[in-house]
């Protein structure tokens, strides 16, 4: 890395934690209902939105009606984004006549937006209409992004609560995590955006005069759209479905390399926020810090070895007598530290949006995003789901110290029983299960190899990454992966309905049953977690969890690839 | 259930909040403090028609213009309908063919020594407007040659064409390939 890479990556990283503390406490003023700066401004709406729907914010809810609101909710966004998809050459906004989506592939992309996933079978530009964007996949972004920090805010209270079933108000929930934290930021963040060069109108597509007419191409057409409002949420909301078929790597959605950065920041702030959000709920900012710490600490480890992967080159073309870092995949305005952070900022998180072809990073820098997104993501995670896997390996980690030093397990004051860690274990290991499984079923189904673009080692890892990338509910692919099949539209969805709402449920049982347990005050039996031994142990079993299910994969995958790389260069 | 109604109309109020104001907002605000940006970057020529966005880029390949990076959108290249990259992988026998007829092609036009590996990798958009200042410099004598101008005033063009790191540090320098090649033509006038 020169000069300027290490002053940018440290200055994202300082602007990145010292932005965590405010918005942590604002999170957790919202979600509290207690006052802040926007509070005049918002309480009205937000009151006149409470009338219009009927909801009693005095009202708590027990988990199983926390859970069947969520998921009834979920179910209607589905619904009507599947319908969307199907009629959208019907419908208005539509200036270059787009066809519908046949059923296989709207079903993947409704199941896809509303789990939070944005996985794209589909390439934006040609395939989905301006009315689809704004109304359909924008407000899903913004929905499923409330859902998750719903969730791991009701789990926050279940660690709270002392004897109660109650664990919050859904509605009241997502109306505040929609209205006070996503709406604002997000106007902000694309006003910004545009300053630097995304687009933001409805004008219909634009058709220039190359400057350089051949025989057979004397002109293009440049795709226009509201593309700035839908990229704040995006990155924000840890949604992740570019607008563009390139994504973020499009200069209409990442024009410089100050947009970039801010797409980065955008992308870690609610995760990071959330975690202090949670020690403050919890009545000890150490708790929070402490999680904080481990993530970051596995972010910059995975940032440092794919830094290091890339600016090697790829050692078959450096052959040729081409000389720097590995551009395949890359745009030239971001830089190779922009590219790299860009890309474990996008995969630690439930993101998934891209400025880098992952398909083309070498194999170890590859192997970076994909051990990212098969660790569950939590480094940082996903806007709600991420803190929430993270609290499920922190009370998995106080099990195994607890049974290590004779211990009752306790977590946060409450009795670590076997209740939670059999949803502690299912909040971690469905998606690990989904991968093996359905890439297992993909190896052995000729149509799904026949989609593979690159031959040998390479294939397996975009077949691994492809459920990973839906399990987990990332979106990023290895994307020369044709993935518009009836197999991975079928089975991705699967793996996508299971990945999000198997550990969210577990997560909301969770909750309601740590809130009915009483609160048992800190003794000299407890084990203190929130001290550095605790953090490095919790970091300890979150990499020998994802070593030991997905080590085998790997080695056959991109270590098998790197291998070769090296024995052929 | 008495949930029923409050998904309703909730969803019926996020997606006219979240899916009608809002962009609308967005889009007010945007042309107004930022109108070029908003509605895509254009270049215009003197007559005020537009020629190209300042942010997309466009095959070149004839020997008096500056190389554009490789794209591999499909059908052919900077096809801006399909923008993305190759995705394919380090060690594709077929893509290791194709940088390598790449670099074969440069090497055909008198370029010796390494290779910058930007002119030869494809990249992340197909639509990469840039290419570095070596990629840029290595292209002077062919273009020289191909215009008869001097290769002076080419570096020169370059020199003044490089957007340095934005703030002094994020990112990279690089020349916008389109803005070089329509000042070439300028100067050729």
């Amino acid at each position: 890395m020169n000069s300027s890479e290490w002053l940018q990556t440290i200055l994202f990283f300082i602007i990145l934690l010292s932005l965590t503390k405010p918005i942590g406490i604002f999170m957790a003023h919202v979600y509290q209902g207690e006052r802040t700066f926007l509070s005049p401004v918002l309480v009205p709406f937000e009151r006149l939105i409470y009338r219009i729907c009927g909801v009693r914010t005095e009202e708590d809810m027990d988990w199983k009606r926390y859970a069947t609101s969520m998921l009834f909710f979920n179910l209607m966004l589905f619904g009507a984004l599947f319908v969307m998809l199907l009629t959208q050459h019907l419908l208005p906004l539509n200036p270059q006549n787009i066809p519908a989506f046949p059923w296989q592939q709207a079903l993947n992309t409704a199941v896809s937006f509303t789990t939070n996933t944005n996985w794209q079978s589909y390439s934006g530009e040609q395939s989905v209409s301006y009315f689809t964007q704004m109304t359909g996949i924008a407000v899903h972004n913004f929905v499923s992004a409330a859902t998750g920090m719903a969730i791991v805010i009701a789990l926050i209270r279940g660690f709270v609560g002392r004897k109660t079933s109650i664990i919050g108000n859904f509605w009241v929930d997502m109306t505040r995590g929609t209205l006070y934290i996503l709406l604002p930021f997000s106007m902000i963040a694309a006003i910004f955006l545009v300053s630097q060069g995304v687009i933001q109108n409805f004008n219909a597509y634009k058709t220039v005069p190359l400057v350089q007419m051949t025989a057979s191409h004397r002109e293009v057409t440049i795709p226009m759209g509201p593309v700035a409002s839908q990229e704040a949420i995006k990155e924000l909301g840890t949604n992740g479905g570019g607008f563009f078929n390139a994504n973020s790597a499009h200069p209409f959605e990442n024009p410089t390399p100050l947009s970039n950065f801010v797409e980065m920041l955008l992308i870690l702030l609610i995760p990071a926020g959330l975690t202090h959000t949670f020690g403050l709920m919890v009545g000890n900012p150490r708790q929070g810090w402490g999680l904080l710490a481990a993530m970051l600490f596995l972010l910059l480890s995975a940032f440092g070895t794919l830094q290091w992967a890339e600016s090697n080159g790829n050692p078959l073309v450096a052959k040729m007598g081409v000389s720097g870092v590995n551009m395949e995949g890359k745009d030239v305005r971001f830089g190779l530290a922009g590219s790299s952070l860009f890309t474990v900022s996008t995969t630690g998180t439930s993101c998934g949006a891209v400025n880098t072809m992952h398909d083309s990073l070498t194999p170890i820098g590859g192997m970076i995003p994909l051990s990212l997104i098969l660790t569950g993501e939590v480094v940082f995670g996903g806007v709600g789901s991420g803190l929430y896997t993270m609290l499920a390996f922190s009370i998995i980690a106080v099990f195994v110290s607890g049974l290590m030093i004779g211990r009752t397990p306790e977590y946060l004051g409450k009795k670590i029983e076997v209740r939670e860690m059999w949803i502690s274990i299912l909040v971690i290991l469905t998606a690990g299960v989904s991968v093996l499984v359905l890439s297992g079923i993909a190896m052995v189904t000729p149509s799904a190899i026949a989609s593979m673009a690159n031959p040998g080692a390479h294939g397996l890892s975009e077949i691994l990454y492809a459920f990973a990338s839906m399990s987990n509910n990332n979106g990023s692919a290895f994307a020369g992966l044709n993935a518009n099949v009836n197999f991975y539209n079928l089975f991705g969805s699967a793996a996508m309905l299971l990945g999000r709402y198997v550990p969210a449920v577990a997560v909301l049982a969770m909750a309601g049953s740590l809130a009915e347990k009483k609160h048992t005050p800190p003794s000299l039996g407890t084990l203190p977690t929130d001290r550095a031994p605790f953090v490095v142990w919790l970091t300890l079993v979150i990499i020998i969890i994802g070593a030991l299910t997905f080590f085998p994969a790997l080695a056959l995958g991109p270590i098998v690839e790197q291998l070769m790389m090296a024995g052929r260069a | 259930m008495k949930d029923i109604k409050p998904a309703i109309l909730l969803f019926i109020i996020f997606t006219i909040i979240c899916g009608g104001i809002y962009p609308a907002v967005v889009t007010g605000l945007a042309n107004v403090l930022f109108p070029n940006q908003a509605n895509g970057s254009f270049i215009t020529d003197r007559r005020g028609k537009e020629i190209g966005s300042a942010l997309i880029g466009q095959p070149f390949s004839a020997p008096k213009y500056f190389w554009p990076r490789p794209s591999a959108t499909s059908d052919f290249g900077y096809n801006t309908m399909d923008s993305g990259g190759s995705n394919a992988g380090p060690t594709n026998p077929v893509y290791l063919q194709t940088v390598s007829d790449r670099v074969k092609a440069l090497r055909d036009t008198g370029v010796s020594g390494k290779v910058p590996a930007d002119l030869v990798q494809a990249s992340a958009s197909g639509l990469d407007p840039h290419i570095t200042p070596e990629s840029a410099l290595l292209q002077v004598p062919r273009i020289a040659t191909a215009r008869g101008i001097s290769e002076e005033r080419l570096r020169k063009a370059i020199n003044d064409g490089i957007e340095e790191r934005q703030l002094g540090f994020m990112g990279a320098p690089r020349v916008n390939v389109l803005v070089l090649n329509l000042e070439l033509d300028r100067l050729s006038q």
